[in-house]
């Protein structure tokens, strides 16, 4: 806990956090005092600090949706060129769709994480405004889509595993994502990764933002790290349909489940990552290690796995998506096609009549 | 009829009447003109001026679509649990699915079942724009993904009439997955050699472009259908240009490469039929 103490003091604090830095403010005022006049106040200073970390404990362990979404948007939140110079030995970027450009917002290359060699795909918001700038926001267009399945197919051809770390707003809604075939692109990854014949891990590391963070995240795993968000649509934009009102979204944020731990109980998730205290953007090392663990644990556990076999239960696994036994008329337990086939044989096997009309 | 005191009389406006005795006659939104409402529904439901293609609920399109009487639904009795349990202020989504059960007399957004295209055995999928405006929810990926594997086994083609406004944003993250699910059973029929026409009328957006309505091997359109991804007022929104005219339509589609044909209504069905004719193995 210690060494993350020292990155509290960050400044940036987020709305809800008056009390932290109220507790900052007044260490650093000791800290300039006792170096002015000389008087030792580092045990004032140490109980502020354990107060402080008291607070972010009890802060984090009660945080609403809406406060969820603000830590997953968190102007130092790490972002994927952390991950990738600190968990990433060896990164060879691979650019370019090969059809229109390429697409900064996604990035994609070999690497090793661990001892495994794997295909990174991830998305990045950029730090600074000239890379943000650069990439769009996070925002991908369909080049950046058709550059990741295509790296993915070329991983998929030697045989390597696939990691990918989402984090994007949404996908881009402009003029020429739509002439280029935005939603084409996504419905053709969506098919192509549902049957990639490698490993696949997805990790949510920041904003999860519909249609946009599925488009690289369908894999054999989907974790989140604890206060990333993933949502079906932006809570602002929710608010908007429903309420007519943007401003409504901390009650939209709520009303869509869209934390980790609303996922994970709604078996929506298959692990969240713990996030160090105080979220991932007090100490970014901490972060990226939890993060780098899961994959080096579930990547062993997946390679295994028979790639038939592995095939079928990412199959199984898409299929059972929202197919609660209350809301179907099907039991988890049963195989998909026994399933479906109990359902249909109650239909008889040709339509009574035909029209003459041909 | 009781009176009207004198003092409410205004004289005659010269502005277009808004308001119209309720289900006599309907306004064109391509012409501006007046139609007489069944004169319209023996078109097909298409403008007979302007050809202008109306909405139309589900139970009508197989009417036209698919042979008299040949239609026989799967999985009728499917309806959403409200996963999320989803409750905005006062409304809930339960009471939303029950306004809508009522305004449109369906059960889900989609209705899925064998049929016969001008003798084709078909197994159709066909999407309900009146209830929560066609989105995809689990009751819907669950109903395409079982006409998927019916499908598959009968060795029967898979024309999906898409009408959807996107996933449904009630159900979440739940929703989204249906992206993934349904792409996934595409995928199996696809293996199978199967063959998958999507049919895309007005509108089809969203979470359900972005799946399986783009994904089929033929992909047909209705003219001036509104087919994208983001809707357009989300993108005039963000990047705050005015969008070009035309934007997002099946001809603009057409035009940058994303769709086969564009189709109208009174030739689907010979459409569709020829499509199988030249697909048979």
């Amino acid at each position: 806990m210690a060494e993350n103490n020292n990155n509290i003091g960050s400044g940036n604090y987020l709305g809800f956090e008056d009390k932290v830095a109220e507790f900052d403010r007044q260490a650093d005022e000791l800290r300039r005092l006792s170096s002015a006049k000389g008087i030792d106040y580092s045990a004032e200073i140490r109980r502020l600090q354990q107060q402080q970390v008291a607070e972010l404990k009890q802060l984090y362990s009660n945080l609403t949706a809406w406060q969820t979404v603000q830590v997953a948007r968190h102007p130092q939140r790490p972002l994927l060129p952390d991950y990738l110079g600190l968990m990433v030995k060896e990164f060879c970027e691979l650019h370019g769709d090969r059809c229109f450009g390429d697409d900064r917002a996604i990035v994609t290359g070999f690497g090793q994480i661990g001892r495994e060699r794997v295909l990174i795909v991830g998305q990045n918001k950029g730090r600074t405004t000239k890379e943000k700038i650069a990439c769009n926001f996070g925002c991908p267009n369909p080049e950046g889509y058709r550059k990741a399945i295509a790296k993915m197919k070329f991983a998929e051809k030697f045989k390597i595993p696939i990691v990918t770390l989402i984090d994007t707003p949404g996908a881009y809604p402009g003029v020429g994502a739509e002439e280029r075939g935005q939603a084409q692109a996504i419905a053709f990854n969506l098919m192509e990764m549902s049957r990639l014949t490698v490993p696949i891990i997805c990790i949510v590391i920041g904003e999860g933002g519909s249609g946009g963070a599925l488009g690289i995240g369908v894999g054999d795993k989907l974790a989140m790290l604890e206060f990333a968000y993933y949502s079906v649509i932006s809570p602002e934009g929710c608010a908007a349909i429903l309420w007519r009102d943007g401003s409504q979204a901390p009650d939209a944020a709520e009303a869509l489940k869209l934390t980790s731990r609303d996922l994970l109980r709604l078996q929506l998730v298959d692990e969240v990552i713990p996030e160090p205290l105080g979220g991932a953007h007090r100490s970014i090392h901490d972060t990226v290690y939890n993060v780098e663990k899961y994959i080096v644990k579930t990547l062993a556990a997946l390679k295994r796995i028979k790639i038939d076999k592995l095939l079928e239960a990412r199959y199984e696994k898409l299929r059972s998506i929202g197919a609660s036994p209350a809301s179907i008329l099907r039991s988890k337990t049963q195989p998909a096609q026994e399933r479906i086939k109990t359902a249909i044989e109650a239909i008889p096997r040709k339509p009574t009549h035909i029209s003459a009309e041909v | 009829m009781t009176k009207k005191p004198k003092s409410s009389w205004n004289g005659f406006s010269l502005k277009p009447r808004k308001e119209m005795p309720a289900g006599l006659w309907i306004r064109c939104p391509g012409c501006e003109q007046m139609f007489y409402k069944t004169a319209v529904e023996q078109n097909l439901n298409v403008c007979p001026k302007c050809s202008y293609h109306f909405r139309i609920d589900a139970v009508t399109r197989i009417k036209y679509l698919a042979d008299e009487g040949s239609f026989q639904q799967i999985l009728s009795d499917l309806t959403t649990n409200d996963p999320l349990d989803f409750k905005f202020r006062e409304t809930t989504y339960k009471q939303r699915v029950k306004a809508d059960e009522k305004k449109s007399g369906a059960t889900e957004a989609i209705l899925v079942g064998k049929a016969f295209i001008k003798g084709r055995g078909v197994v159709l999928a066909v999407m309900e724009p009146n209830f929560l405006m066609g989105s995809m929810g689990a009751v819907v990926g669950e109903k395409f993904c079982a006409a998927a594997d019916k499908a598959i086994e009968e060795k029967m083609p898979l024309v999906a009439i898409c009408c959807s406004g996107g996933a449904r944003m009630h159900e979440g993250v739940v929703s989204l997955g249906q992206m993934a699910k349904t792409s996934a059973a595409v995928a199996m029929l696809d293996k199978a050699g199967g063959l998958f026409i999507s049919v895309l009328t007005d509108p089809t957006t969203g979470g359900v472009t972005a799946s399986f309505a783009m994904l089929g091997d033929c992909l047909i359109a209705e003219p001036k259908a509104l087919i994208g991804f983001a809707g357009p007022r989300t993108i005039a929104e963000t990047i705050k240009v005015e969008l070009p005219e035309g934007f997002q339509t099946a001809e603009f589609m057409l035009e940058h490469g994303f769709i086969d044909m564009i189709v109208h209504r009174k030739d689907l069905r010979s459409e569709i039929a020829r499509i199988i004719d030249y697909c048979q193995k």
